[in-house]
């Protein structure tokens, strides 16, 4: 079959939902999502959403900027850290005004409490900048945006998985997708693509991610030989709990939780005396995982301890309460009186697909392509640089969200309806059937678990350049094994066997983009540490790295990083 | 240890009737019986359909009935069943199953849809925020806490006797919006909740409450409800 929408929009996660709230009305605009929109990743967030409102004390964009340019150890592109701040106090107002439940102040305003990295009056101690909804705050931002998508009448394409990008002449034509329902293979002409898909932890063994958070997008790109930007920097999330990876917020140590070794030492004052635990994410990682190698993790091990204890019952209910369940369904612990296990997990990727400040897609010489954009954390602006701050993700996705609407609203008449090539789809039914027809190669889970702890050994928080290179010589040696994956299902009717086999092709590509990416970048920033260069290295590498797949093999090159008000400086907390 | 799952099989399009089928998998006290669904799949048997994706309790895909009783694959661990006799896993009752234990929600969407839960302000917007009490948010505090997973609705037992019956699900939404002291449509919504598939048809058998992932208290506040609409009904007789 045969569809046919002016803007085609690949994830229902927030920046996708606020994009086509942007499209509706003014042109015909369709959601595509592998899953009901209200299954997408965005729901995860808990901690809230950054804004300089002054709700609780005084605060400015300037300082939200500064926080956001220091917090990606100034890798971060300032032009797009200043858009983010300034629009970020519209932007809530705006989901508080279409329903967002927000927690309140005594006053009946949005109550907002601290979080890592954001200071007052550039770093000097933490600011109450955060609004929330306990820690559900993702979520209910999303079904916010669900609901008034289904209000509007948007059309909504869900568990259809998207295979292919049409491009014809270097501009979209539109794209393929599988039904997951049916099994059938459709063409959807479009004249313009934006691509939401989200992040893909999948590519870790622990993961606070979905399993549904496998890059389908960035593989969509990064296949048609476009570039991706800034791929080593992945960040891990101090506070994940033990073994399962599973999110314990940053709003836990926000509302005053800390973090304790085997000692009970909280050993954050160490590595950040003046904000503590709520330094950036990067850091708080190395910190937990120093302290675990120095021999300091609880009992030995390799986890420290979460103390909450001290909050009270009445705080974790009324804003950690989903927290509070997830450890006691999981551990089976009472965070009011006992200490959480935890350690870091993978949760959000600041590289990604390069896009200029409206979201438009660019190629490996900046050049924009023309009815191809992406937003939210598939893309890469880049406003977070080496380390994102908690709570700018949910704003990156509703800011740029919209502005990418925007930019396709106010560009469309220039985007004519593209002749697509005959059978666009061949392709896509070739690789099906070709894993169909396999019935001798190696099942996806041995594959995807080798490389899972592969990148988790030598890909994570501590990097070198001997464990680069054999992670990704693994890699590479796993995406040979995965070209002959064989599957058991061969029926037409929700057919995750194939999905899934299809995904570890996508997953494989970006650990052998990420693995390539941190090689070959030899200092130490943000998210991204080299023990054998510990350094920050601004002559060399205050730059952008792009990785794209060339006939000759991965080649990598750069773009500047966009510096405006804030020069440089030695990053200390 | 070993766990034997006896799980629910049917796929409509090549099968005359549904039929169960029994796996073994090694597994701990800890494991959720989602990671026992993703060995079989992974490991045993590539066409057993379930959805699935946060696998904690967030995103509300993997609602099914296990042991009779409807949970989130991912929020039961294999401690909490005797694993002397088999774990039996089926596809929400009362949705119509599409693939083994993957059923139809669109139907049961639609139905949350009927409740208009989207804030419909009247009026012009202030600058900032529409102002809100703390004891005013705190009445739809359990109510935003739903994930749409469906278990609710799966456990009611009116819904096979009434299915027109909007369902526990819905009625939390609508409930959510009701309570919304910055919503102008109060009286629209107790109008669309007194119609004959609105909250009348609640019998209070607490199967949702009992069941509900998210701890909301659904039948207290389809009570309230109830009352809240006998109240309005009396003042405007008035």
């Amino acid at each position: 079959m045969v569809f046919r929408h002016d803007v085609l929009i690949v994830g229902a996660g927030i920046a996708g939902l606020r994009a086509a709230s942007e499209v509706a009305g003014r042109a015909d605009v369709a959601l595509i999502s592998k899953v009901y929109p209200t299954r997408s990743h965005s729901g995860a967030a808990q901690g809230g959403i950054a804004a300089a409102l002054q709700n609780e004390e005084p605060d400015f964009w300037e300082w939200h900027m500064y926080d956001t340019v220091k917090g990606s150890d100034y890798l971060g592109d300032q032009d797009a850290a200043e858009i983010l701040a300034k629009d970020a106090i519209r932007a809530v107002y705006e989901l508080e005004h279409m329903g967002v439940p927000f927690n309140r102040t005594p006053e009946g305003k949005i109550a907002q409490r601290f979080f890592g990295g954001h200071t007052r009056n550039f770093g000097q101690a933490p600011v109450k900048r955060i609004c929330y909804a306990a820690d559900r705050s993702g979520r209910v931002i999303m079904d916010t945006l669900y609901f008034d998508a289904v209000k509007k009448g948007i059309k909504i394409y869900p568990e259809f998985h998207v295979l292919d990008l049409v491009i014809k002449e270097g501009q979209v034509a539109g794209l393929i997708a599988y039904e997951l329902g049916t099994g059938e293979v459709h063409f959807f002409q479009s004249r313009a693509v934006l691509i939401a898909t989200g992040g893909y932890g999948k590519v870790y063994k622990v993961t606070s991610n979905a399993f549904a958070s496998t890059g389908d997008g960035l593989s969509l790109i990064y296949r048609l030989g476009l570039p991706l930007e800034d791929m080593e920097f992945v960040q891990f999330h101090p506070t994940g709990i033990e073994g399962l990876g599973v999110l314990i917020t940053e709003a836990a140590r926000g509302e005053g939780g800390v973090l304790r070794n085997r000692e009970g030492e909280r050993f954050m004052e160490r590595y950040a005396p003046v904000i503590k635990d709520l330094a950036p994410r990067d850091m708080v990682s190395r910190a937990v995982y120093t302290e675990i190698r120095e021999g300091r993790g609880i009992d030995g091990q390799d986890y420290v301890h979460l103390d909450l204890t001290h909050l009270g019952e009445e705080k974790l209910a009324e804003r950690l309460s989903d927290i509070s369940s997830f450890v006691r369904i999981y551990l089976g612990l009472n965070p009011a009186t006992d200490l959480i296990p935890v350690h870091p997990t993978c949760h959000y990727m600041m590289g990604g697909i390069p896009v200029t400040r409206d979201g438009n897609v660019t190629d490996v010489k900046n050049d924009p392509v023309p009815g191809l954009y992406a937003a939210g954390e598939c893309s890469c602006i880049s406003l977070h640089g080496a380390n994102r701050l908690g709570c700018n993700s949910l704003l990156d996705l509703v800011v740029f969200g919209r502005r990418a609407g925007q930019h396709i609203v106010e560009n469309l008449g220039r985007l004519s309806w593209v002749e697509p090539p005959p059978r666009p789809e061949q392709e896509a039914l070739d690789t099906i059937r070709r894993i169909e027809e396999n019935r001798t190669g190696e099942k996806a889970v041995g594959i995807r678990r080798s490389m899972q702890e592969i990148m988790m050994a030598d890909c994570s928080v501590f990097r070198s350049e001997q464990g680069l290179k054999s992670a990704l010589e693994a890699v590479r040696s796993l995406e040979q094994r995965a070209g002959s994956i064989s599957i058991d299902n061969r029926g037409k009717r929700y057919n995750t066997d194939l999905t899934e086999a299809l995904e570890l092709r996508n997953l494989l590509q970006l650990a052998e983009a990420i693995a390539a990416s941190a090689l070959n970048r030899t200092e130490s920033r943000g998210a991204h540490w080299r023990e054998d260069y510990p350094q920050r290295d601004d002559k060399q590498w205050l730059k952008h790295t792009l990785v794209q797949r060339t006939d000759a093999g991965v080649s990598i090159t750069y773009k500047p990083v966009t510096i405006t008000i804030f020069p440089p400086k030695p990053r200390a907390y | 240890m070993e766990v034997r799952f006896r799980i629910f099989r049917f796929d409509p399009e090549s099968d005359k009737e549904p039929y169960y089928r029994t796996y073994t998998v090694a597994a701990t006290p800890r494991d959720r019986i989602l990671d026992c669904l993703n060995r079989i799949k992974w490991e045993q048997d590539g066409t057993l359909g379930y959805r699935m994706s946060c696998a904690h309790g967030v995103c509300g895909s993997d609602g099914m009935r296990i042991n009779g009783v409807c949970a989130l694959a991912c929020q039961k661990l294999v401690g909490d069943y005797s694993t002397s006799e088999e774990i039996t896993v089926e596809p929400l009752p009362f949705f119509q199953v599409r693939k083994d234990l993957i059923v139809d929600i669109d139907d049961f969407l639609a139905g949350i849809e009927s409740m208009r839960p989207y804030l419909i302000h009247d009026g012009k917007l202030p600058e900032k925020e529409l102002t809100q009490t703390q004891q005013d948010h705190k009445k739809v505090q359990d109510s935003i806490r739903c994930i749409l997973c469906a278990c609710c609705t799966g456990a009611c037992p009116v819904m096979s006797e009434k299915p027109d019956y909007v369902g526990p699900a819905a009625l939390v939404w609508g409930y959510r919006y009701l309570y919304d002291t910055r919503d102008s449509r109060f009286s629209g919504r107790i109008e669309k909740l007194n119609e004959p598939n609105g909250v009348w048809p609640c019998m209070n058998y607490y199967e949702c409450t009992r069941v509900c992932p998210k701890n909301i208290p659904i039948t207290k506040s389809i009570n309230l409800m109830k009352r809240e609409i006998k109240k309005h009904i009396s003042e405007n007789d008035k």
